[in-house]
Parts: structure tokens; sequence; C-alpha cells
């Protein structure tokens, strides 16, 4: 083996990005790691590549154990990567950014002669006849990605990581990269790749490595891996035993609460109706990209929708902002916690009756033995664990910042709560508690929309899930048909479903 | 008591200070009385203080916001030239004292929408106007020095009132206020978190976008404030000079009130402070007979102290030694006891 990795770990405050993930790279190989958002792929691209310091275990290349400290040391040791983001400099020439940090000198000055002849000699294997002299942001995604795969080559030589190499690429220039990736594999590079789009892993590597929340899943041959087996892997099935007590949940028939219809916005959903009915859960399902969460995120108002209409029995939603979907009782409690739900500095109490207290206008403010009650109540109710309700909330682990601004919402009491993701990267047992309590609020006539990439999540919670590919709403399921089974097979590609 | 907790770093910076100055200084502390009116160094500094304390609690806010204002000091130019030019063209005082209000709220909406609507960074948003802001004043004034003689403006400027100078009524009314504005009502607390996490507060329904333009909006206005106070002062609108470089002295004050540039929580009095601090360096360097080119770097000395004592880091260290210092002295008790 090229690379092995034995039982790396690490740990973030709150969480176990990584969790004794073994991990083997051939000489002469391309393998895909694939997960879901939080499955722990950046962590361990990061700490190959020196970003990040590892807690535990040994990275072996070549025989040799290597400790990189840094991105640089990584190259040295012949670790190289390419991102998602091109990231060489674009109002530099081709040649400058290929020899950059290496330039051939003479008396001390850059010998520009022989930097052109350098660059032109580390572009040859990649059949690129370009003009090295030309600033390297005048040429096409798909060039400058490859430019920057020759100077990770060049650099490094042993192992290239690609990061997201096509997500910003049409069809025809992916096949471009490709070829030049597959020229790496015959001239015995490992080459590891990270995507999310399925029929790229599919085309390209020979081995499949699938990580969730922290661990290794699975390694398996490409070849003989099935597509709605991987889907499986990569959504995972953890919760078996709620299944059943989910089948005997559905049958009453619910008043309709909300009505989308024609609901869409060009390039990041297209069009669709759904109507929410008074106490129901309906599930959001898809693989990363396919739109759930912007559909989330449309009926909210943060990026509205440019098409069709929302209303209730009464009228028509305005869902212009987020302002305007908390007035029409909506609630969201976003994927990203960090950077879109918690504001850290700002004790555990004012995060709680911040929505509340922005619903009420700054003009009336909440009085403080109010503030005091509303906090104290829900810390118990949820069972946030915290010294108190004056600890700044960004010092609590991830499923109790969860559990407080879950706790912001309910106290504003909406009809209607948005949930993306609201286990990811909590511990097990307040991702139980979460989901009891969406249990609850539906017993007490709440209706929630829950995104997850959890199938299991989903079907144990959800009355009703609609499944997502490729931006479109491409299938419904409910009853019987609710499965795991049949929601993988949803997400894999319709033709498979007989 | 909390707020006694927050801006005790300034209260003791500021009591070390007088005492420093009094040591070059002796009668700095002397307060007579002449007329009706109070006199004497630190009535002085109050006085001389009003328009950075002014422009430091609309800085405040705005730094609250991880903003910063840097056209306060040429929104004060041009408040100072739109006032003294409606004075001297016979407008009449009310009309002037609003007009020169409105210019101010209005340097500060443009500054607001281009930071909150347009999505450019405050530095640059603000160094717009900076630039151009000189040049409005030179424009109003056609490039002179425009006096006047209106009794009833100057009184903004060197008037008194039950005893003490109108300047330092002015700052002192216009901080306490917005203090009791932003702790009274909810706005301190929705500043803090758009400041914070602009994005997490708007999904959670604050309106981000309107408080933005608010906080530069209050900015311009005392700024107006402060340009109608130097401008009364000296009985003329001085479209060069009027505001030069006092945005960055309050933005020092906010620092050294203990306010962090990276947003958040804030407090407007620990400001006030703050420039007070400033002013009692610059007079009493002044009173202390140094040789004038001695001051700025005096100045820039003291502070740089002040803020190192004040960083959290000197805290921390302090805290370690303290305590170890306390373990050893329980430890020697302990082994007396033991004797």
């Amino acid at each position: 083996m090229l690379l092995t990795i034995r039982s790396l770990t690490k740990t973030f405050p709150g969480t176990k990005a990584l969790d004794a993930v073994d991990f083997d790279l051939a000489a002469g190989e391309v393998h895909a790691l694939l997960g879901e958002n939080g499955a722990g792929k950046s962590t361990l691209i990061k700490c190959l590549t020196g970003a990040y310091r590892r807690d535990g275990g040994t990275i072996t290349l070549d025989g040799a154990t290597i400790d990189p400290q840094s991105t640089v040391e990584a190259q040295e040791q012949g670790i190289g990567t390419v991102y998602q983001e091109v990231n060489l400099l674009p109002n530099l020439t081709v040649a400058q950014n290929l020899m950059f940090g290496r330039e051939p000198r003479r008396w001390g000055l850059i010998d520009s002669r022989a930097l052109r002849a350098g660059a032109r000699e580390t572009l040859r294997p990649y059949g690129l006849d370009i003009d090295v002299d030309r600033d390297l942001g005048s040429y096409s995604v798909a060039i400058q990605q490859i430019v920057a795969i020759a100077r990770a080559v060049a650099l490094s030589g042993k192992v290239l990581i690609l990061d997201e190499p096509t997500a910003s690429l049409d069809a025809a220039e992916v096949r471009m990269v490709f070829d030049v990736v597959r020229g790496l594999r015959e001239r015995g590079l490992g080459i590891v790749f990270v995507s999310h789009f399925l029929d790229q892993v599919f085309d390209l590597t020979d081995r499949v490595t699938v990580l969730r929340n922290g661990r290794k899943i699975v390694t398996e041959r490409t070849a003989e891996l099935d597509r709605v087996k991987l889907i499986e892997h990569m959504l995972g099935r953890a919760l078996e035993h709620e299944v059943a007590e989910q089948a005997a949940r559905t049958a009453a028939a619910r008043p309709p609460l909300l009505e989308f219809r024609g609901f869409g916005r060009r390039g990041v959903v297209e069009p669709f109706d759904l109507t929410v009915g008074q106490g129901e859960v309906v599930g959001l399902a898809g693989l990363l990209g396919s739109g759930r969460t912007e559909s989330a995120e449309m009926m909210f108002g943060v990026r509205p929708a440019q098409s069709g209409e929302a209303s209730d029995a009464q009228s028509r939603l305005d869902l212009s902002s987020p302002r305007a979907a908390i007035a029409e009782g909506f609630g969201f409690v976003p994927e990203e916690r960090k950077t879109d739900g918690i504001v850290a500095e700002l004790s555990i109490r004012e995060n709680i009756i911040l929505g509340l207290q922005a619903r009420r206008g700054w003009a009336r403010p909440i009085p403080r033995s109010e503030q005091n009650r509303i906090a104290d109540d829900y810390i118990k109710r949820l069972d946030i664990r915290t010294s108190g309700r004056e600890k700044p909330i960004g010092e609590l682990s991830g499923g109790n910042q969860q559990k407080a601004i879950l706790a912001r919402w309910l106290a504003m009491n909406p009809r209607f709560l948005i949930l993306d993701e609201p286990t990811r990267g909590i511990d097990v047992g307040a991702h139980a508690e979460i989901l009891r309590l969406i249990r609850a609020l539906t017993q007490a006539g709440m209706s929630i929309l829950l995104v997850s990439s959890e199938i299991d999540e989903l079907v144990a919670s959800a009355d009703r899930v609609i499944v997502l590919r490729d931006r479109r709403h491409v299938a419904e399921l409910s009853g019987p048909r609710l499965t795991g089974a049949e929601i993988m097979r949803a997400i894999a590609g319709g033709e498979v479903a007989a | 008591m909390t707020l006694l907790k927050r801006i005790a770093p300034q209260l003791v910076a500021l009591a070390l200070l007088v005492a420093l100055v009094t040591v070059f200084y002796p009668g700095f502390l002397k307060i007579g009385i002449s007329g009706d009116r109070l006199v004497g160094p630190m009535i002085d500094v109050l006085k001389r203080g009003a328009p950075v304390a002014l422009l430091a609690v609309g800085m405040t806010l705005v730094i609250a916001t991880r903003g910063i204002d840097l056209s306060v000091g040429t929104t004060m130019a041009i408040c100072g030239a739109v006032a003294a030019s409606a004075v001297a063209g016979g407008w009449g005082l009310v009309p002037a004292l609003l007009l020169a209000l409105a210019a101010g709220a209005l340097a500060g909406l443009w500054n607001g929408l281009l930071v909150a609507v347009v999505g450019i960074q405050p530095f640059v948003a603000t160094l717009i106007l900076m630039t151009m802001g000189r040049g409005i004043a030179q424009l109003i004034t056609e490039g002179r020095i425009l006096t006047f003689t209106d009794a009833g403006f100057a009184f903004f400027g060197s008037g008194s009132l039950l005893g003490l100078p109108v300047p330092a009524w002015l700052w002192l009314a216009c901080g306490l206020g917005m203090a009791a504005l932003m702790r009274r009502t909810a706005l301190g607390l929705l500043v803090e978190s758009i400041g914070i996490n602009r994005r997490a507060s708007a999904l959670a329904g604050v309106n981000a976008t309107v408080l933005l333009i608010a906080v530069y909006v209050v900015s311009g206005l005392c700024a107006a404030l402060a340009g109608i106070v130097v401008t009364a002062d000296i009985r003329g609108a001085d479209a060069n000079n009027a505001g030069l470089w006092l945005e960055l002295d309050a933005i020092l004050a906010v620092v050294i009130g203990g306010n962090s540039l990276l947003g958040g929580r804030f407090s407007i009095i620990a400001s006030l402070i703050g420039a007070l601090i400033i002013q009692t360096i610059d007079t009493g360097i002044l009173l202390a007979g140094f040789p004038s080119e001695y001051n700025l770097v005096i100045k820039a000395g003291l502070v740089l102290v002040i803020l190192v004592l004040q960083s959290p880091r000197i805290a921390g260290e302090w805290r370690l030694w303290r305590d170890s210092h306390r373990a050893s002295r329980e430890a020697a008790l302990h082994r007396g006891a033991a004797k």
C-alpha cells in the first residue's frame, strides 16, 4: 500500500469528528471518499495534509510514518491537494503559478526563460497546449483545475487528493479533468477523490470508502457496489427498532394547514406542490445538493420563491423574508448551527428569547423576570445541560446548542416548524430526545417539515416523505410505502423502483 | 452593579491618570467659581472632550455591529458648515440646528445604505464619505471660514447652564440618554446580536438591515451635534479643520472603553469614560508644560499603557499571579499553624 491510515482520531469540542478511521490507498488507484456533511471527509483530508493535527492514529506513506505539521510539509512528503475552488493566483501567469515558490534563479533573480521552460515541462504529460505566459484567470475553470493538478503533482508526486474538483465544471470539462486523472493513475499515483456526484464516482474510481458520523462504514470495490447499497451506507440505518412504531402512527387523515402551489426558484429548486396537514411531519429526503435544504430555505423566505404561492385556509401567505415567514407563524432551525443558528457570545437566555423579542419589536422589551422564566423553563423541559442560563451559548456542546435553538422557536409557538438536519453532529442521547420532542410537538398540533439525510430518522418521525433528486421533488412516500428501502430507491433513481 | 464592574477598569485608568497629571500640575483638581459658572482644568476637560465624547456614542453602536464609521470627522465639518451658513444667511437658530442634524442623518443614511443594503465593507463604505465630505463642506462654505455672530448659536459652544459648560451637558445627555435607550428597550440586545452573528439574527427574525442603517444614522446625528459644538465654539465653520482626525480619537475612545472592534457586547458609558481619558491626557500634557512637540508621543505612550493594562491577557496573568501568591501565603500560614 502506498498510503495507510490506522485508527485516525480527531476530536473537536463537543464532537468526535473522526473516530478510529482506517483508510488504504494503493499506487495506481483512484479511491473515492464519500459521506454526507459532517461525515468526516474534510477532517480526514485536513489531517492528511497537515492542516489539522490529529489526536491519535498513524499515517504511513511508502512505509514511513509521517506527521505533517503543515500543508507545505505534507507536500514535501508527497501529498498534494486540489480543492473545489482553485487555490492558485488568477492574476499571475500560468508559468508563474506552476513554478511559484520554486522559481529557477540566475544571479539571485528569477530566470524567466527557465521559468517558462520548466512550466512547459510540467504541463507536457497533461497534453495541455496552452500559452504559459497568459494569466491563469483568463482560462476556463477546467484548465485552471488541471494546472492546479499539475502543480500539486509536480510538488508532491505520490498522493493526490481531489476535493470536489468537479463541482463547478460542466460535463465536457469533467471528462477533460477525468482523462487527466486517469493518466495520473497509469503513472502510478494514488488518488483520493472526494465528490458527492455518484455518477462520477462510478465512472472514475476503483474503490469507495464511506464515512458516516466520523466512522468508517465500509470500503469496497466500486465495480461490486450497488448504488442503493451505497446510498444506504452513506445515509445510515441506525434506528431499526423505531420503524415498527411508525407504521401504527400514520393512519389518521389530517386537516390541511398549508398549501404550496408551483413553489420554486430558478436554478435552486424546481417548482413543486405540497400540502402540509395539521400536526403532520413531512420529511424531505435526498442527497447533499439535491435541493432539500434549498427547499426548506425557500419556504422560510431565506431565498424567497420566484414562482408559485403559499396559502393557508384563509389567505395567501407572505414568505418573502424570514421576518415575513415568522409573522405567518413559521419557524426554522437551520442546518449550519454555528453560522446560522447560535449567536455565540450571547447567553443561553438571550439566545432563547431573541426570536420572541424580535417579533415583539424593540420598543417592548421582555421583562427580565419573564426572560429568566422562559429560559429556565426550556432549559428544564429540553434538558439543556448547562451551569446556568447566563452561560454564553457558544460554550455548550453541539446537542445542547441545538436544544437552545429549538427552545428559541418553541418559545414563539409557531404553527409550522422547519427543522433542517436537527440531529446533525450531536450525540446519541440528544438525538433521541430531539426525535421524541418532534413527536410531542405534533401531538400538540404543530406541523413540522423535517429535512434529514438520515433515512431512519425520516422513517421513524415523518408521516410522509418527499424525495428530492437533482433539485426536483421526484417522489412522495407515505403509508406502507414509507420505508427506508423505498426512500433509497427513489433517491438512487426512479427506474430501480420497479 | 454589573455596570460598575464593567466600567471599573476605565474608572481606575481615569483616576490614575488624573493622579499622574496632578503630580505634574498640582492645580488640576482645583475648581473655582467665576460669575455663574464653574471654572478649572477638570471643567475644561468636560467641555473640550465634548466632540470626541459625542462621536464615541454613535461610534460605540457602529462598532458593536462589527462596523466602523470613518466619516464622522468630515460629517462634523459638513454639519458645522450647514449650520453656520444657515445662521449667517439669517434662517434663524432652530431651522439652522435642524438642518445640521438633518445633514448628519443624511450622511449616516448614506453610510448605512452602503453597508447594509449594498453590502460594502464598513471601512470602505465610510471611507468614501470621509474622502468626499470635506469637499462638500468646502463647497458649502465656498472655501472660506464662514463666521457668524448669532449669540444663540454660540451658546452651544461657549455658553453655560447651571454652572457647567453647555457642550458638557450635551454629551452627558446624549450619552446617558442613548445608554438608557439601549438598555431600557431591547435595542441593545438586538444590536449586539447582529454584531456577533448577523445571519443568525436575521434568521431569528431580527430586522438586521434596518437596525444596521439606524446605527449609522445615529452616528451621523452624533457627528452633527459634535459639529454644532465646535462650530458654535469658534463662531465659525472651518471646513478644513473642523473634526479633522477626530474619527480616530472617537474609535480610540471606544477601544479604551473596552469595546471589541469585532462587535458584540458594548458599553456607551465606558466609551464616554474613554473619551474623558483621551481629553484628560490632552489637557494634562498642555498644563504640565511639556514642549508641545512631545504631546503626540506622550499621548500615544499613555494610551498604549492603558490598553495593555486592560488587555484580557494581562488580566489573566494578574489573576494567575494573585492566586499563586495567595496560595503560597496560605501554605505558609498552614506551615506556621503546624508548628
